[in-house]
């Protein structure tokens, strides 16, 4: 029977692809999921999601002003990540804390100078607002940091020793600057890709359905291997179009490095667009409205790529079970591969296990759509 | 192709059934049918809605596998050679499969290509097939642009890019103008006797069967009798009558035959009523026409209607002798009824502005540059059944909305019970019950629930409520189902549902939008018994239909096309005008329509 269907489904492949254009052509819901949905999505995580803490508000209490105090008080204004306010006395700097309007306190006690040398160590005191968690850590070892360098500096410049052993080297890898959108552009774009893939081939497919043009193309000497063959190399081109996008954005609008390879880049995304074409086509086959597929898509697909792929979260910290899960995650094996290419390069001993595991996901989407999908309404 | 060395028949079913779950059971859609539809032939597969036409087309098309039986398609088994069957085969479903965002051509390229036809053969079966749908012109426009016909052919020609063996259409004339369905028929009958190709199709209007060259009746998942319709309506020889009452009211006479013992149909056509007798009855004059000596009455040639009429009618008294009550009594209790209370409420003849309840005068309706209705005026009176027929996209509906006040109008004047909707509308409402195409109705609630709800939606209370709701409950027959649920009740009783729903507050307006469509003939009749009976206690109702026939229940009509009024007047004076040069008037509506929309284009 595939011999048979040779010419003639080399001839119906041809036409089903080029109807799949001109309707992506005059259809603009297509080009608006592949194109327009990265943009925004890119520039609204790009832009307004950072881990990174600058221009925090901090409250600066001087008990008593001297050269010491006004030196580190000078150097905390001189960095980007405070915006300090001094404040004349701890219970104004407590009130300012609680209605929101600093972030931290740093008290400066009144003996601060003359303590400054003692073995007991500074006399200063931190007050953190500790209801984001995450931020309240940053700040505190943002303040640590610029403590340590301003003893360290004071230390040398004076000639006297420090109380403690400080000697902190930082030697930060791959991200240098730590700029959290260097690792979350990354992360981002798996998610996107994911629910572009997916999206696409469920709401096309369930849009034959509802149309009944599916019913119509059931009945003609089509193969259901040609259809779905019809349906992923058009989408399958518009979603590499749209990670071409997101790849320029991130290198020429966010200006994350990219140390890996194109090539590397190019055919681990073509593995992972072939895994969620194939996610698409399976919700495709028990949802048959459009309304019911882009749903199951976002639930099944975009979910737990955004919360379980490790691009926001870190896998590591959460609890076993969970860690679990996320092997069937498709797009956890592409953030550790987009991450790597970007921020180190092409580390084969990264990428190989996870473009292996993609491999296997993309065989098995593809391979239970095709044997699912049959030519029967039921 | 003409059938020298494969088997005789086209299509053949040994004992097939079709299940589908619903619910928590499974419905039985075809029950163990067996049939044989010859090569060469139009076969017309006749049923109302879910009587298991289409299930029956798709098993045919290998779309879906029987639970039960073999069929046989072109000598080929279906459950072994379901591509070869699609090669030889071509289906045009209901929707007609087409790409709305691809043009005419487009589309024709790609079915060129999905059933592998050369290019080289490609230019010349193009003109063919765009000379016969006469889509020529429209080549670049796209599919989803053309009117309703015109996707039909298009639909068709599609089907055809490589001339099948057998060719099944489903429902191809639905929603489609007659005069579109005239020249379906007109290529489906050309392609039998120049291609000798066979040819299965599925209709609901019974007055296409009478063009088929055997009939196949189908009803709830069995077939009901096959043959010729020469054969079933020879049946029905020496039975029909017609009946013309000199000065009275047809539809009263109607009523009153209807009820008449011995009589299995009383229908209205044209000035009479169509009167179609039992078979154990010997037609006689003086018996049915006790209290009419000067009627006129002649005996006419029977249709295929008439059978179809008679078989269901007998099928119903034979296996449904404890659901009698749903049947002939139940007419006279819904219409009975219906006059008691219209007549103990309030009188509506007052408005309080006076004046006709309907009056419409050079209302437009724009939609961007694109007038859906254009000055369109008529205005329809006390207790009169005023129709609005027109294919689809005539502007019936948008002039429908119009006067429910759903929708503004763009221009003209509108008043509706005496109150112009631009300031009014509200209070307007509250006077006017509207069925819709789709019978609003909330599926997964109750009957009951269903009647409850509406009542309060229209205000009603205490034992105004309870009084409407046991009208509804007993008037509609309804009582026996009350608790169940209203998405899963047969079409007919949904229909009931949704009037009984329309007529809690005894608005004395009554909008029905299409209230027939896909209802089959026996509902349709006791529908339209309901209809007259409000008419006759002093509503007035405004019904759009596409059934040529029911246009004849209407004291007035108007025809719409393209957003105007062609013709409006009475049926036998619209059938008068659309006559033909030596001032005979049009044998049917159906011809009136064709002749006027012909006219008006020419």
């Amino acid at each position: 029977m595939k011999q048979q269907s040779a010419p003639g489904g080399f001839r119906r492949l041809r036409g089903l692809v080029r109807k799949e254009f001109y309707q992506i052509v005059r259809d603009p819901s297509a080009i608006a999921i592949a194109f327009l949905m990265p943009v925004g999505l890119l520039i609204l995580f790009g832009y307004g999601v950072s881990l990174d803490a600058k221009h925090v508000p901090i409250a600066i209490v001087v008990e008593t002003p001297d050269a010491a105090a006004a030196d580190l008080t000078r150097s905390f204004e001189m960095t980007d990540y405070f915006d300090p306010v001094r404040m004349p006395n701890m219970p104004a700097a407590a009130d300012a804390l609680t209605r929101h309007r600093v972030d931290a306190i740093l008290h400066l006690q009144g003996n601060f100078a003359s303590r400054l040398h003692e073995k007991e160590g500074a006399p200063i005191g931190v007050v953190i607002n500790g209801v984001d968690a995450n931020t309240a850590r940053l700040i505190s070892g943002y303040i640590e940091g610029i403590w340590l360098k301003w003893l360290g500096d004071r230390a040398r410049s004076e000639g006297f020793e420090l109380s403690m052993p400080v000697d902190l080297r930082h030697r930060i890898w791959f991200n240098a600057e730590v700029r959290s959108r260097n690792f979350l552009v990354p992360g981002l774009i798996a998610v996107i890709m994911t629910l572009i893939g997916a999206l696409l081939t469920a709401m096309v497919m369930a849009r034959e359905w509802e149309r009944g043009t599916m019913e119509a193309l059931l009945v003609t000497p089509v193969t259901m291997r040609e259809i779905i063959l019809g349906k992923l190399i058009p989408y399958f081109i518009l979603g590499m179009g749209g990670m071409a996008l997101s790849v320029a954005m991130a290198l020429w609008v966010f200006d994350v490095p990219l140390r890996g390879s194109i090539w590397m880049l190019t055919a681990t995304s073509a593995l992972f667009l072939l895994a969620a074409l194939g996610m698409g086509l399976l919700i495709s086959i028990a949802a048959k409205n459009q309304f019911v597929a882009g749903q199951t898509a976002i639930v099944v697909t975009f979910l737990p790529a955004f919360l379980l792929s490790g691009f926001l979260f870190d896998i590591g910290s959460m609890p076993e079970a969970v860690q679990f899960i996320t092997h069937i995650v498709a797009a956890r094996y592409f953030v550790a591969i987009l991450q790597t290419v970007f921020l180190a390069g092409d580390i084969p001993s990264v990428i190989l296990p996870n473009a292996a595991a993609l491999v296997l996901m993309a065989a098995i989407f593809l391979g239970l759509s095709r044997k699912k999908a049959r030519k029967r309404l039921e | 192709m003409d059938g020298v060395d494969g088997p005789e028949a086209a299509l053949s079913l040994e004992n097939v059934s079709k299940t589908f779950p619903r619910g928590e059971g499974r419905v039985e859609v075809l029950k163990g049918i067996s049939l044989e539809i010859r090569k060469g032939r139009v076969t017309g597969l006749i049923g109302p809605d879910g009587a298991g036409k289409t299930t029956l087309m798709r098993l045919a098309v290998c779309l879906l596998e029987p639970d039960d039986g073999t069929l046989t398609v072109m000598g080929m088994d279906a459950a072994r050679e379901p591509l070869a069957i699609q090669s030889a085969v071509r289906y045009m479903p209901q929707q007609f499969g087409l790409y709305e965002d691809l043009s005419v051509q487009e589309n024709l390229d790609l079915y060129a290509d999905l059933q592998g036809v050369a290019p080289s053969d490609r230019e010349e079966r193009y003109a063919e097939l765009t000379q016969m749908t006469r889509l020529g012109d429209f080549t670049d426009r796209l599919a989803g642009r053309l009117s309703g016909g015109m996707k039909q052919k298009l639909g068709l020609a599609c089907t055809l890019v490589r001339p099948p063996e057998l060719l099944i259409l489903d429902e191809p004339t639905v929603g489609v103008d007659p005069v579109s369905r005239r020249e379906l028929w007109s290529i489906v009958s050309r392609l039998v006797e120049e291609e000798g190709m066979s040819v299965l199709l599925s209709t609901a209007y019974l007055d296409e069967a009478e063009k088929c060259d055997e009939v196949i009746l189908l009803h709830e998942g069995e077939i009901l009798g096959q043959g010729p319709p020469g054969d079933f309506t020879k049946e029905q020889e020496g039975r029909a009558y017609w009946v013309k009452p000199p000065a009275e009211k047809k539809r009263d006479v109607q009523w009153r035959l209807s009820r008449r013992d011995g009589v299995v149909d009383a229908v209205i056509q044209g000035d009479g009523v169509r009167v179609v007798m039992g078979h154990d009855e010997e037609p006689d004059r003086d018996a049915l026409l006790q209290d009419g000596e000067d009627f006129e009455f002649e005996p006419v040639d029977p249709r295929f209607e008439d059978s179809y009429v008679a078989i269901l009618q007998s099928r119903r008294d034979e296996d449904a002798k404890d659901m009698a009550a749903e049947a002939a009594p139940q007419r006279s209790d819904a219409s009975e009824r219906t006059n008691v209370d219209k007549s103990g409420g309030e009188s509506p003849g007052e408005s309080p502005g006076g004046g006709p309840p309907i009056d419409v005068e050079n209302v437009r309706r724009r939609f961007g540059d694109f007038y859906a209705v254009k000055d369109v005026s008529f205005s329809v009176d006390h207790g009169e059944v005023f129709g609005l027929l027109g294919a689809n996209g005539a502007g019936k509906t948008t002039t429908f909305r119009m006067l429910c006040g759903l929708l503004p109008a763009s221009g003209g004047k509108l008043r509706v019970a005496g109150l112009d909707l631009r300031r009014a509308a509200a209070k307007a409402r509250a006077r006017i019950g509207y069925m819709s195409q789709k019978f609003s109705l909330y599926g997964n609630l109750s009957v009951m629930e269903n009647l409850k709800f509406f009542s309060s939606a229209y205000n009603l209370k205490g034992k105004q409520r309870r009084d409407r709701i046991d009208w509804a409950l007993e008037g509609f027959d309804l009582k026996k189902r009350a608790e169940a649920e209203s998405g899963q009740l047969p079409l007919g009783y949904k229909q009931r549902l949704a009037l009984a729903c329309a007529l809690m507050h005894e608005p004395e307006i009554l909008f029905l939008d299409e209230p027939t469509s896909g209802v089959d003939p026996m509902a349709r009749r006791e529908f339209w018994d309901v209809i007259n009976a409000l008419a006759g206690a002093g509503v007035t109702v405004l019904v759009t239909t596409h059934f040529m026939e029911e246009a004849e229940y209407c004291d007035r009509l108007a025809i719409m096309v393209a957003g105007e009024i062609l013709a409006l007047g009475a049926p036998a004076e619209i059938k008068a005008r659309a006559g033909n040069s030596k001032d005979e008037p049009a044998a049917s509506m159906e011809e009136a329509f064709i002749a006027l929309i012909e006219d008006s284009s020419a």
